[in-house]
């Protein structure tokens, strides 16, 4: 017998040439001239390509495949058990953020100049908290869960303050950094309990553990409310979402369109996988506690978007409204709890429809945040009000079509059929599942939501106010690829959003 | 089917080529595709089985996503038919009106696609059999339309654009919510077999609640007193082209929703409701009677009318009988004939006097432009309901279902309704007449007598005629449209 593993490499390359690429970036800005440190950023959206490249290899060479596993004599009878798995959930995950990664790497570009941000340490920091998300979506154990949840988190923190001289900006950064941190300790203490009533770190093997009635059940319990408190944090839920206006309006934009999507379908990612896989017995314990919170999330989310007036702001709160939407479907579990037969395939719809939502919000929100990074720098008012964006269709026609296209996709709205989709799908899934309630706050949350978002989307065909300028001239490339990429790809989930439905991490479970 | 498809698909792939062309030929461009788009319209009535006007025909029935049940189907029975092939004639009719050599629109391209787009969405609507498709067209017409009176309106458009796309969307938040209510009871989204079900399956709460919320989403699109605030400054401050594909088309989806969803899908809601829609609907006549009598502007007063005309469509529909469904179709289809030539008529009046004041216009219209002031007599004529002209069948199957209502209804409340009604027509017949006489007839105010008004021109008479000789045509022979729209009626009616 031999402890000594076969590793999948091609399994874990998406993640792998991320990292190397990150080193590679810093390694080159630190030690080259500042000829060669230029092409800094030119590297790292290499090294998300390659990463790309890596992930459609894995999808094209069938699916799953599992790595770091227990090896035989420990895993006896019980499931695979492993540490790393590439299925479908993880390689959509993957995709998601690999492209609004990208996205957001391009659309940093003139911010990086023009605020004199650091560019090795920006593309490293970015590089670094994008291949943890990476390995969020594929691990299977607690302790992997929560070592790449924090390299998803401890880079964002030195970037939300990286723009040292402005105060707000570090604000921005300690404030989020206290927070997570309180929320990790929460957390950990959390899985601690668990991993005492249980006695495995394994996702199956604590669903199996906890399938079977022990002394220990009510530590479980605790445990896993803590867990959920933990990552309401991360993923801005309602009442657990104060760091997110403040710190998206402090950091750089392109962190907070980061931190808008990237960090929380991470954060989603991994609160699926611990509840869906892990704590589905428990559905009665967390199901309730994240319908309540679905609830309280999108209204609040929606009611304090009314007000907004600067443009990054009203994206923080559209951003905490929509995680509402999302943890919607995972609400609905409490009430299949008692079911029999169809329990599994009741499970998978819930988690396919939040998935769903997770990955066309990417989509929509990226290409929004895509739009505000590019108008950031036009006109004097540097585009924070949102009276800044009117009369944006006649300087700028295409990108206010587009602008008009993502804010119409997160208000639901046709043409946005993306968005429109991604509600049905949540709401179908949380009547299924036989909350009605929740299906009414649902229903009443997307009629307010349609205002401010196309409130908004009305200025940028309004008149423009006497007497400004607007900076015309040609967009630059980086720029328009931000606003392109996101643009196709939320036009391509309006005409085919099968591409993205039904997808959930139970379904490769059964079997090796 | 390929004729119901290519309905869509050639606006659409206009909407996008137009921009391939430079702008002086986008206008030329815009009317050979709403021309070929109202050939296809013709072709497929020609095809259309009539003896099976109650069953949907020429469908296209593809599954689009299937993870919520959604299917791309698209189908024509003897409702829908008449008031596609009005929307591809009216569009068509718009296009043409734009070649007017005098006024070239600005941003020709920009407008031409809108309108194109617009056809899209509003012949979508008319042919999706999907729930969601249907609310997806629905939408869809917002947009477009929007752009349209904020672009090319009149002075005060951006608070009207803006009005009108805030009530709207109010109005699709409320209509978005029933349709999930009714697809969360009935687990599928499909309206041809929701319809056949007639309500089976779905509690009377359900439909009760769904009715209001799918009856109040739609109403606001009717629009019905007192939802209907947007519409006076929306047509008002459009351009020609807006206010008539508004009146003429926009408006018809709202009681085409009420027709085909809310009615036979939710029989129940319906019957507890309908009173109230009733109600409204009178109480829009009168008060757009009043308001219209009180009106000094040409374009609001015919703006005005159409709350009216709408309401009595209302009263139609609330008597739940196939009579009065039958008559609110044949006036909607009326009056988007007629309102459509009265707002290309104020078009033409003032792009002339540069004026729609009727103080200002001062009388004398006939002897200025006898022709324009002949269809304008012509046109209100027809629209205060005269017998012989299309406006009339309709008023009168919708008061006479209200002489006879459903059973399930109240008769005496409709009996009221009707009395109501009949006062309404008095009042419409008034304010035409008395517009009539302070702006066709008379002399010639003094301060056009130096001025040389011009008569209807050849593009004019081009975008008017078809409609003039329609009208005439469904007021002397109103089977060939009541023969179509009565199979499909009682079958969603669950009759017959």
């Amino acid at each position: 017998m031999s402890a000594v593993q076969n590793i999948d490499f091609l399994a874990i390359a998406p993640p792998l040439v991320l990292a190397v690429a990150a080193i590679g970036v810093l390694v080159v800005d630190v030690f080259l001239p500042p000829r060669v440190s230029r092409l800094v950023g030119d590297g790292a959206l290499a090294g998300v390509a390659l990463s790309l490249a890596a992930s459609v290899t894995l999808a094209l060479d069938g699916l799953p495949r599992r790595t770091f596993c227990v090896i035989a004599e420990v895993q006896g009878a019980g499931p695979p058990s492993c540490s790393y798995v590439a299925d479908k959930f993880t390689l959509l995950f993957q995709f998601v953020v690999l492209l609004a990664g990208a996205v957001v790497l391009l659309m940093a570009r003139s911010e990086i100049v023009e605020t004199r941000l650091p560019t090795g340490e920006f593309h490293f920091l970015m590089l670094a908290a994008m291949s943890g998300a990476l390995t969020l979506a594929a691990s299977r154990d607690l302790v992997t869960l929560i070592v790449s949840l924090e390299l998803v988190s401890l880079p964002v923190f030195v970037l939300a303050a990286l723009r040292r001289e402005d105060g707000r900006s570090s604000e921005a950064g300690l404030k989020m950094f206290l927070i997570s941190v309180v929320s990790t300790a929460v957390m950990l203490f959390g899985l601690s309990l668990v991993y005492a009533a249980t006695g495995t770190v394994y996702l199956d093997r604590i669903a199996l553990a906890l399938d079977i009635a022990g002394p220990l059940g009510a530590v479980a319990a605790v445990g896993t409310v803590l867990v959920l408190v933990g990552f309401a944090f991360k993923v801005s839920a309602v009442p657990f979402h104060f760091w997110a206006p403040d710190t998206y309006e402090g950091a750089p934009i392109a962190v907070a369109a980061f931190l808008s999507v990237v960090s929380k379908a991470a954060g989603f990612a991994g609160l699926v996988l611990i509840l869906i896989v892990g704590f589905r017995p428990y559905t009665d314990v967390w199901g309730p506690v994240l319908a309540v919170l679905a609830a309280l999330t999108m209204t609040v989310g929606n009611l304090v978007a009314l007000r907004q007036h600067r443009a990054v702001r009203l994206l923080a709160w559209s951003s905490i409204a929509q995680a509402g939407y999302m943890l919607a479907p995972l609400g609905a579990a409490g009430a299949i709890a008692d079911k029999g037969a169809g329990r599994q395939q009741d499970l998978n719809e819930l988690a396919g429809a939040t998935v769903a939502y997770v990955a066309i919000y990417a989509a929509m929100t990226i290409g929004a945040f895509a739009v505000v990074a590019f108008v950031r720098w036009l006109g004097p008012n540097g585009g924070r009000d949102l009276d800044d964006y009117r009369g944006l269709v006649r300087t700028h026609p295409l990108i206010a079509v587009a602008f008009g296209f993502f804010l119409a996709c997160l208000a639901g709205l046709p043409p946005g059929l993306a968005g429109l989709f991604a509600k049905v799908i949540v709401f179908r899934a949380v009547v299924d599942g036989g909350v009605a309630w929740l299906a009414v706050v649902i229903a009443i949350n997307t009629a307010i939501g349609l205002y401010y978002y196309l409130a908004w989307a009305a200025r940028l065909f309004a008149p423009r106010p006497d007497g400004v300028t607007v900076r015309a001239g040609r967009t630059p490339y980086p720029a328009a690829a931000a606003i392109l990429v996101p643009a196709v790809g939320a036009a391509a989930l309006s005409v085919m959003p099968q591409l993205v439905f039904g997808v959930s991490p139970l379904m490769s479970l059964a079997g090796r | 089917m390929i004729l119901t498809l290519l309905l869509v698909a050639l606006p659409l792939a206009g909407s996008a080529a137009v921009f391939a062309l430079p702008e002086r030929e986008a206008v030329r461009f815009s009317v050979l595709v709403t021309s070929l788009t109202l050939l296809d319209a013709v072709v497929l009535a020609a095809s259309f089985d009539y003896d099976r006007a109650g069953e949907i025909q020429k469908a296209v029935d593809w599954s689009w996503v299937s993870a919520i049940g959604l299917r791309f189907h698209l189908g024509v029975d003897g409702i829908s038919l008449p008031l596609v092939v009005l929307t591809a004639l009216l569009t068509m009719l718009c296009t043409i009106y734009l070649l007017r050599p005098t006024s070239m629109p600005s941003r020709p391209r920009f407008l031409t696609s809108l309108l194109m787009l617009l056809e899209v969405a509003m012949i979508g609507t008319f042919v999706a059999l999907d729930l969601l498709l249907f609310f997806v067209f629905f939408e869809l017409v917002l947009l477009p339309m929007y752009a349209v009176i904020a672009g090319w309106g009149g002075p005060g458009r951006t608070a009207a654009a803006r009005q009108f796309i805030v009530y709207t969307l109010l109005g699709s938040g409320f209509l978005l919510v029933g349709l999930f209510l009714i697809y969360a009871h009935a687990g599928t989204l499909d309206m041809v077999v929701l319809a056949h079900r007639h309500g089976e399956g779905l509690s009377r709460t359900v439909q009760v609640v769904a009715f209001l919320f799918v009856a109040g989403g739609l109403a606001v699109k009717v629009p019905m007193w007192p939802l209907h605030t947007w519409l006076p400054d929306a047509h008002t401050e459009a351009p020609t082209v807006g206010s008539v594909l508004l009146a003429g088309v926009l408006l018809k989806m709202g009681t085409y929703g009420l027709v085909r969803i809310a009615v036979p899908i939710l029989p129940e809601g319906a019957a507890a409701v309908a009173p109230y829609l009733g109600a409204f609907g009178v109480i829009g006549i009168i008060y757009a009677g009043l308001a219209c009598l009180a009106q000094r502007n040409l374009k609001r007063l015919i703006a005005f009318s159409s709350v009216g005309h709408m309401g009595l469509v209302l009263l139609g529909i609330a008597s739940l009988t196939p009579v009065g469904i039958n008559g609110a179709l044949y006036l909607n289809v009326a009056h988007g004939l007629i309102t459509g030539l009265l707002f290309f008529l104020v078009g033409g009046v003032a792009e002339r006097y540069s004026t729609t004041d009727i103080a200002k216009l001062g009388g004398g219209l006939l002897a200025a432009a006898p022709r324009l002031g002949s269809l304008l007599v012509f046109a209100s004529v027809a629209s205060l309901g005269v017998p012989g002209l299309a406006g009339f069948w309709g008023e009168m199957l919708a008061m006479f279902s209200a002489y006879r209502p459903n059973p399930l209804l109240d008769r005496g409340v409709y009996l009221t309704f009707l009395a109501v009604a009949g006062l309404g027509s008095v009042l419409t017949a008034t304010y035409f007449l008395v517009m009539l006489r302070r702006v066709a007839y008379g002399d010639v105010a003094a301060r056009w007598r130096t001025v040389r008004i011009r008569d209807v021109t050849s593009v004019e008479w081009a975008s008017w005629v078809p409609l003039v000789v329609i009208v005439v045509v469904f007021g002397l022979w109103p089977a060939s449209l009541l023969g179509m729209t009565n199979d499909a009626v009682q079958s969603l009616l669950g009759g017959g």
